[in-house]
């Protein structure tokens, strides 16, 4: 099992991931250039933080035309596993691989806090290993997580399932979506993840890799990381 | 070939540059003949105060500089201590005040690009931002000096605008702003205090300096083009008060790029792993001037440069233009000749122009070429090193008319005095700044902004952690610039060590008024002696920073306002500690190294000096707490063992707000929502002082109630006084005073109070 975590110019929590995976999953990762083609040996692949090409024109706009980013796709659309987090969930709704586009954040600033977070299925190979209901505590850290989509579209997303994660309270209860202290980017429908129909593309504001240490604050990005272990080492195990 | 000759320069060009007739003298003297006007321009951008120092040099060398972890000391990008296990911490703070009053965004954005540049330099990743910031009141205040609603209005755009820019660039960049101070006093209307500390981590034997090696080696030029930006901007803009023109200066600030920054750092880093690199620095102030002639005088060469050669965002730029510019993200380096290639392919994969535009040579000169032109031929130590040092004439100011003390105060008052408190904004809860910076990238924070007294980030692949704290006080240093930049020192260094960590090393930087005004000299003669004494005592050198000189608008001086930034070392980071109460029915224990006040007219005078009396009553009269160094280092040495030993579940020190702001912050700040001190204790000193008096020395911590005897041992080890003086509960706050109720109030109450205000305070009224 190995995962890839792309670097583009300006990804920032590349080497975040990197550790979260080599140092706190224990599993073998690799650092892929955004110019190179081959992401051949991956058995899951990264979209990490940052400001990919300095966000210019739009977050994930430029990123997508990366030679990395055909190779990505085609790995997406043959079931592998993608995860992107913060720029990388950008990256993925500019790249099609998600639907729905990202605004700025409703106040118009930066937003950096602990939130909490919702699993709304485990029918995911990143959230098997939560309970559904189950509250995540994490961090988010961007400018525009404001997660935007049609009526047509956010009725699909209900339909197949595809919303995974919600902001929440404490407690997990139904908040107020207008409400910033539970909302707080204004995402439509208290968005914070999404996957793709196929369920092996997930995109996510929070930051699982910054919530893998007691010591910094929370262990619940484990729930997200270890799933992704566990479907892979399924899928190897079945295709064996 | 001779140097070409322009107009000659009369005594109003060479006005206009800020030179004095004397120091035009000199440069004929050390050139043997008129400068052109781009030699002119070189002279009076490295000989401006911001880069010579002019007037501060010779005070700076009272500063202690060495130490048992000292690397390098000032005099480098930035100073470097060693933290074990091949490691060093590279660190330095530097201002960009007058930026930032002229355009805040950008001002504040590019200060923190600025120090990000002096920290990679070095061969050093950034893992840690903290910012240092002044500003004018957001909110009306009591008192005389209280501020206009136009000034008011304009604090707030700035407050807003500076925050916003360091959101910006250290966000994009990748850095974790993980802490600072921030404070609001009225002296800073139109003229903010924007002092940015950046940490970055090397291995020791992999530090790069910026010494230039070896005649014939290439000079190359990386990262962004040169344009007309920010020409005369740190230098000049730095180096003269403001008047009501200011605004106009505009165009003299920089722009910054937060994404070629972090482009620039990836491939700095990684040219400089191919060992092809040989000496490097960062094109700040004075652009493209200062780091070729830096890098050749330290080095004891020369260097030749051709500025056709020079990317360029425009056509027409003049030599003049070329050599003063100061463009952002720009890095000049000279690799080892044979191996530019090397150095250049790392620069094209990061899509970066990387260009050689010159040569060392041995002549110990900065020659600059232009299309086969000579256009300056100058003695690099000439610009670097012998710069005019004055010693500037000396008063000491006239006492003012005596301002008027404050008076003790019936009971009854107490809890409202203090709900006002918690809402003025240099108390209030700094959440609306600091959740607009990325404080968590590279998942290293180990103590969040507010979550402690010291950001604390983890070193990965060692046990260890460093701590930081900045801290100043300004009211204080214009009472009594010695006392208070002694406090400034301790404060910080206390600061340290309630996060566990033991202080090892400072920067500094010092933000004064005119230089040319006497006063001002012996406001700044006296801090320096106040740093000495307190940075000696405490063992903590100095390894860099800055002299911020001018910081006047309209005649009328800030306080002085040195700021210190302490770096400590915490042996074990799970061993880091934060203010916020941990468990219902933990102890409170009060540790006190000091003495109270021998009289109740001292405690008056140093309670007129408070935060408490500023706030309440209008007051800043008195004088600072007394200080004794010594008890102060019982204190940090007490604080570092009860960490290192485990026994303690927080630690908050006392100041801004006394006694009763730590308590109740401890609680605002807990993980736990809700929970309170409840404190009672004897005091023989009046309510009012033992309440909200900012004498130092002093901290409190909380622990598991059977951990308060070994407490109490280990601060009998360092002659600390350990008092157990109440609980952590649920629900209410509570402080007794020998039995009667002081100060009672809803736990949730209070905290909506603190952490509410700033945001409150910029709401649309």
């Amino acid at each position: 099992m190995k995962f890839g975590v792309v670097v583009f110019p300006g990804s920032n929590c590349d080497d975040d991931a990197y550790h979260a995976v080599g140092s706190i999953l224990g599993q073998p990762v690799e650092l892929l250039w955004h110019k190179s083609e081959q992401i051949s040996g991956c058995d899951a692949i990264i979209l990490p933080g940052g400001f990919a090409f300095g966000d210019y024109l739009r977050t994930g706009a430029l990123a997508r035309f990366s030679p990395v980013m055909q190779s990505v796709e085609r790995f997406a659309r043959r079931g592998g596993l993608v995860l992107g987090i913060c720029n990388g969930f950008q990256i993925l709704l500019e790249s099609g691989l998600l639907p729905g586009a990202m605004l700025r954040n409703q106040g118009l600033r930066f937003l950096c806090r602990q939130v909490h977070l919702r699993v709304e299925t485990t029918d995911t190979p990143f959230t098997v290993g939560a309970h559904e209901g189950q509250v995540l505590k994490m961090p988010i850290a961007h400018m525009a997580g404001n997660y935007f989509c049609d009526a047509p579209t956010l009725a699909g997303l209900e339909e197949h399932d595809q919303i995974i994660l919600r902001y929440t309270a404490a407690d997990g209860g139904t908040v107020d979506y207008s409400d910033p202290d539970a909302n707080p980017n204004g995402s439509i429908a208290g968005i914070a993840a999404i996957c793709n129909r196929e369920r092996n593309v997930l995109g996510m504001m929070p930051h699982p890799e910054r919530a893998l240490e007691a010591g910094l604050g929370s262990v619940d990005g484990l729930v997200i990381l270890n799933s992704m272990v566990q479907s892979l080492m399924q899928h190897a195990a079945a295709s064996a | 070939m001779s140097v070409t000759q322009t107009t000659p320069i009369s005594p109003e060009v060479a006005a206009d540059h800020g030179l004095t007739l004397e120091e035009y003298a000199r440069i004929q003297t050390i050139l043997g003949r008129d400068p052109n006007i781009t030699e002119l321009g070189i002279f009076s951008v490295m000989w401006s105060e911001h880069c010579s120092y002019k007037s501060s040099r010779v005070h700076l060398r009272r500063l202690p500089t060495q130490g048992q972890h000292v690397v390098q000391g000032p005099g480098e990008n930035a100073g470097v201590v060693d933290i074990g296990d091949g490691l060093c911490a590279v660190f330095k703070m530097e201002s960009h005040n007058h930026p930032s009053f002229v355009e805040p965004f950008q001002g504040a954005a590019t200060g923190v690009g600025g120090i990000l540049r002096d920290i990679f330099t070095m061969g050093a990743r950034p893992i840690a931002v903290l910012d240092s910031l002044r500003f004018g009141p957001i909110v009306p205040e009591q008192g005389a000096g209280s501020a206009s609603a136009e000034d008011i209005a304009q604090n707030r755009r700035i407050f807003d605008g500076v925050v916003r820019g360091i959101s910006f660039y250290g966000n994009c960049f990748g850095v974790p702003t993980v802490g600072g101070e921030v404070v609001f006093d009225s002296g800073y209307s139109r003229n903010p205090l924007v002092n940015v500390l950046a940490l970055g981590i090397a291995r020791r034997d992999e530090l790069f300096f910026a010494k230039a090696r070896g005649a014939g080696n290439p000079v190359i030029y990386v990262g962004a083009k040169t344009g007309r930006d920010g020409i005369h901007g740190a230098s000049l803009l730095a180096s003269a008060e403001f008047s009501e023109q200011s605004q106009q200066k505009r165009p003299n600030v920089q722009v910054g790029d937060p994404f070629m920054e972090k482009l620039l750092l990836e491939a700095c880093l990684e040219a400089m792993r191919t060992g092809a690199v040989l000496a490097i620095q960062d094109m700040g102030a004075a652009g493209l001037t200062s780091s070729s002639s830096e890098m050749a005088s330290r080095g004891g060469m020369g260097i030749e440069i051709d500025l056709a050669r020079v990317p360029q965002r425009e056509t027409g730029i003049t030599p003049y233009e070329i050599m003063l510019s100061e463009s952002q993200e720009r890095m000049l380096l000279i690799a080892e000749r044979g191996r530019e290639a090397e150095v250049l392919r790392v620069f094209e994969k990061w899509g970066l122009d990387a260009v050689e535009i010159g040569r060392v040579t041995d002549d110990k000169k900065l020659r600059v070429l232009n299309r086969g032109v000579l256009e300056a031929e100058i003695p690099a130590d000439a610009i670097a090193e012998q710069g005019p040092v004055y010693e500037r004439p000396i008063a000491e100011p006239h006492r003012r008319a005596a301002s008027p003390l404050i008076e003790f105060s019936a009971r009854s008052t107490y809890t409202e005095n203090f709900r006002r408190l918690l809402a003025s904004p240099t108390v209030a809860s700094k959440e609306w700044i600091y959740g607009q910076y990325d404080y968590q990238v590279r998942t290293n924070t180990r103590v969040v902004p507010g979550g402690g007294d010291a950001a604390v980030v983890r070193i990965k692949g060692t046990q260890r952690a460093l701590a930081l704290s900045t801290d100043g006080n300004g009211r204080w240093c214009q009472l009594n610039p010695r006392l208070g930049a002694m406090h400034a020192v301790a404060e910080a260094a206390r600061n340290v060590a309630c996060s566990g960590a033991q202080p090892v090393a400072a920067t500094n930087c010092l933000n004064f008024g005119n230089p040319e005004k006497p006063e001002v000299m012996w406001q700044f003669r006296e801090a320096i002696d106040g740093i000495a004494e307190a940075c000696r005592e405490l063992e903590v050198p100095i390894t860099g920073g800055n002299v911020s000189f001018y910081n006047e608008t309209l005649g009328r001086p800030i306080a002085p306002t040195p700021v210190l930034g302490v770096l400590g070392i915490l042996e074990d980071a799970e061993r880091a500690l934060g203010m916020g109460f941990q468990q219902d029915g933990d102890a409170i224990v009060l540790l006190d190294a000091g003495k109270n006040s021998p009289s109740t007219e001292h405690t008056r005078r140093e309670l007129s000096s408070s935060e408490y009396a500023k706030v309440i009553y209008g007051i800043e009269s008195g004088d600072p707490p007394r200080i004794d160094l010594a008890d102060e280092k019982k204190l940090v040495n007490c604080l570092v063992a009860l960490a290192n030993e485990g026994v303690v579940a927080s630690a908050h020190d006392i100041s801004d707000g006394g006694l009763a702001v730590t308590l109740a912050e401890s609680g605002f700040v807990s993980e736990s929502e809700g929970l309170a001190a409840q404190v009672d204790l004897p005091t023989a000193a009046p309510f009012e002082a033992e309440l909200f008096g900012e004498r130092g020395a002093r901290a409190v911590v909380s622990a598991r109630p059977d951990f308060v005897s070994r407490i109490a041992e280990i601060a009998a080890q360092y002659a600390v006084r350990a008092q157990q003086i109440g609980k952590v509960a649920p629900g209410e706050f509570r402080i007794q005073l020998n039995g009667q109720m002081a100060i009672r109030g809803s736990s949730e109450s209070l905290r909506q109070v603190w952490k509410e205000a700033i945001q409150q305070a910029l709401q649309p009224q």
